[in-house]
């Protein structure tokens, strides 16, 4: 069972989600202001999910991310100043300026890559699973993917598979409520993206995905199941995406409305998180204000590294397109 | 079949070759697997990975449910991992069912992580008319993969170079498809015993000649010796290369011939139209315009889907009567 929450812990998580907030605020900032070049695909309002799975893993347990990736990337351990020269497209980020927000990944962290194609990542999830257990190993596996992607062959048919072969899989669905610009009830005819589960053979979990503390308990039922042998889960949380689909204010389409997006911040991860760790002593305000502050010179400092850091030389063009090597 | 290996050697066919290089593999390298549509006890519809369950087990020959986004992403997960995974996909056709996670995930995850991650995977597949088996189970769709910088794609037209080509793309650090062709199962071969690679990148003459050079794909390489031997007995020597590897394809080989040749044909099995011998009819023409004699001529399959009746089946597929009759229009003969 998933280890009792210390102290230590909820503030971790408080700090994975502090992180992530504010690292998309001031790449969304960068990006609007045309500084960051391209488009970014912010987590803002979905914190909870990545910190609360992300606490149970290793470095070498893998996970596959999507277009939203940066807060997978955060939670899982990674560095400000690497994503930030990423973003830029300079040599010194985690693909050396080649992936951009879309492909961000590192391998060391276990990071199988942000995904600019919906429904990319579910299929190499498990087979990153698949070849946990061919290797002898205990880690694990995590395809996050959104509501959308649900409805993508590919989750289909690695759901199918990962029960069948009973892999050390989980796959989190992050229902945000929107694919891209289509609302839940307009791309497919369920509510629970959890049930497609059932069809698969596997536990379909539903979790409210604004709140960190349940998330976590969820997640850790589900990968100490896949730890044990026992196969896949998939986990649905229930959450929201406080921008637009890309940026911050997106195209300022009218396809949700004040209202809803109102309600949904009144459930915030983070800050409702907060009163929670005041009310228990975990944190005090002071405590909470030093945290923002060290993460807010962290970013200052990356955001330096990656400004001051060079771009790609032409030469590094064709490198990586291939490997050089044998190494069989 | 120009290599030197000093090796017990016996006439075996194509499919043999296949099972023979997969087996090798899996005993040489700890960490490779089989994993496709029944590849296990079935052994593939043709047969070519039969036996291979028994002595190697179930966890390393694994059944896939019919998924082909399953299977190429199994196999993406896997090497990015730590594995060195031979996926089959049954027939090449069968490639639409999975080509973003081809052409989107495996092509691109290493250049996009900037070099971060490897992924040493063998793909096998099959393509190739001449069956009766129609429009999505005949084609041969190599043009498609030699446009996506990222895979290796190479095409064996014999049982030695099916052999030694498995062989170097299970050692490969690269993704590598490999095309075999149905119709060319039965054809046998001198086949050494012990493992030995055909390089990628690498075409081979197979016929010296000194008027004119066909370059050959696939099973038309068989195509083309044909043709060539029924063009000697009107007094017209021609060079016959296999292009082997069409990515990396070899300039320099083809290069070389056209230079004492001055005159070329390129032969594939595809659709004439965007098929791969555009490609080789540009780099020539770039590379030794001022070589050239004549016009580079181009065979392949007519723009049309491949057609199930034996009776247009017949006229579909390229073969050595069209080479030998499209070398002459070439020649004004």
């Amino acid at each position: 069972m998933a280890k009792k929450l210390t102290n230590k812990m909820l503030q971790e998580l408080h700090l994975k989600m502090v992180r992530i907030r504010r690292f998309e605020e001031e790449a969304g900032k960068l990006m609007e202001d045309g500084k960051i070049p391209g488009a970014l695909h912010l987590y803002v309002g979905q914190e909870a999910v990545a910190s609360g799975v992300m606490l149970h893993l290793a470095d070498n347990d893998y996970i596959t991310s999507t277009h939203r990736g940066h807060g997978h990337l955060i939670a899982k351990g990674g560095d400000f100043s690497k994503m930030f020269a990423e973003l830029f497209g300079k040599v010194t980020g985690y693909c050396k300026g080649k992936g951009g927000s879309m492909h961000i990944s590192n391998m060391a962290l276990g990071m199988l890559g942000a995904n600019g194609i919906v429904g990319g990542g579910p299929p190499i999830a498990m087979g990153a699973a698949f070849s946990n257990r061919f290797r002898k190993t205990k880690q694990v596996s995590v395809a996050f993917f959104g509501d959308g992607a649900s409805n993508e062959g590919s989750f289909h048919e690695a759901a199918n598979m990962a029960a069948l072969y009973k892999l050390p899989c989980i796959f989190v669905c992050e229902n945000n409520g929107y694919g891209e610009y289509t609302s839940q009830a307009n791309h497919q005819a369920i509510v629970d993206v959890a049930d497609r589960a059932a069809g698969y053979g596997m536990p379909g979990v539903v979790v409210d995905g604004m709140d960190v503390v349940a998330v976590y308990e969820a997640a850790g039922q589900a990968i100490d199941r896949a730890r044990k042998g026992e196969g896949p889960t998939l986990l649905e949380c229930k959450t929201y995406r406080f921008y637009d689909h890309v940026g911050v204010r997106g195209m300022g389409l009218t396809y949700r409305t004040d209202e809803e997006l109102e309600a949904w911040k009144a459930k915030d991860a983070i800050s409702s998180f907060e009163k929670v760790l005041v009310k228990q002593k975990v944190l005090n305000q002071k405590k909470i204000d030093q945290v923002y502050a060290e993460v807010n010179a962290d970013i200052e400092q990356a955001i330096a590294f990656a400004e001051s850091s060079p771009y790609p030389s032409p030469e590094d063009l064709l490198v990586d397109v291939y490997s050089l090597g044998a190494s069989a | 079949m120009s290599e030197a290996v000093k090796t017990e050697s016996r006439a075996i066919p194509y499919v043999l070759a296949i099972t023979e290089a997969v087996r090798q593999v899996l005993e040489e390298q700890d960490n490779a697997f089989v994993a496709g549509e029944d590849v296990g006890e079935a052994g593939s519809v043709y047969g070519y990975y039969r036996g291979l369950i028994d002595q190697f087990g179930a966890h390393r020959i694994i059944d896939t449910p019919i998924s082909e986004k399953g299977i190429i992403g199994l196999g993406v997960g896997a090497a990015a991992t730590g594995c060195r995974p031979i996926l089959d996909i049954m027939f090449m056709d069968f490639l639409g069912e999975c080509m973003d996670e081809v052409a989107n995930q495996m092509a691109k995850m290493r250049f996009m992580f900037g070099g971060g991650a490897t992924l040493p995977i063998t793909v096998l597949t099959m393509a190739g008319a001449g069956m009766n088996l129609a429009a999505q189970h005949s084609q041969s769709w190599e043009a498609i993969l030699a446009h996506l910088p990222g895979v290796k794609v190479v095409m064996p037209s014999n049982a030695y170079d099916a052999k030694g080509l498995i062989i170097a793309a299970a050692r490969d650090d690269n993704p590598v498809f490999v095309v075999l062709n149905k119709a060319s199962l039965a054809m046998s071969a001198e086949v050494p015993e012990a493992m030995y690679e055909v390089p990628i990148g690498k075409a081979e003459v197979v016929r010296q000649g000194s008027d004119f050079t066909i370059l050959a794909m696939g099973r038309m390489v068989v195509e083309a010796l044909s043709a060539a031997k029924t063009l000697e007995a009107d007094g017209l020597s021609c060079e016959v290369i296999d292009v082997r590897s069409v990515q990396p394809f070899d300039t320099e080989t083809a290069v070389a011939s056209l230079k004492k040749t001055h005159r070329a044909l390129v032969v594939h099995e595809a659709v004439r139209f965007g098929g791969f011998g555009g490609e080789i009819v540009a780099q020539l023409q770039e590379e030794a315009f001022d070589y050239l004699d004549a016009p580079i001529g181009r065979v392949g399959a007519p723009f049309s889907p491949v057609p199930f009746s034996p009776a247009l089946e017949k006229i579909y597929v390229p073969n050595a009567s069209k080479i030998v009759s499209e070398v002459k229009t070439l020649l004004g003969m």
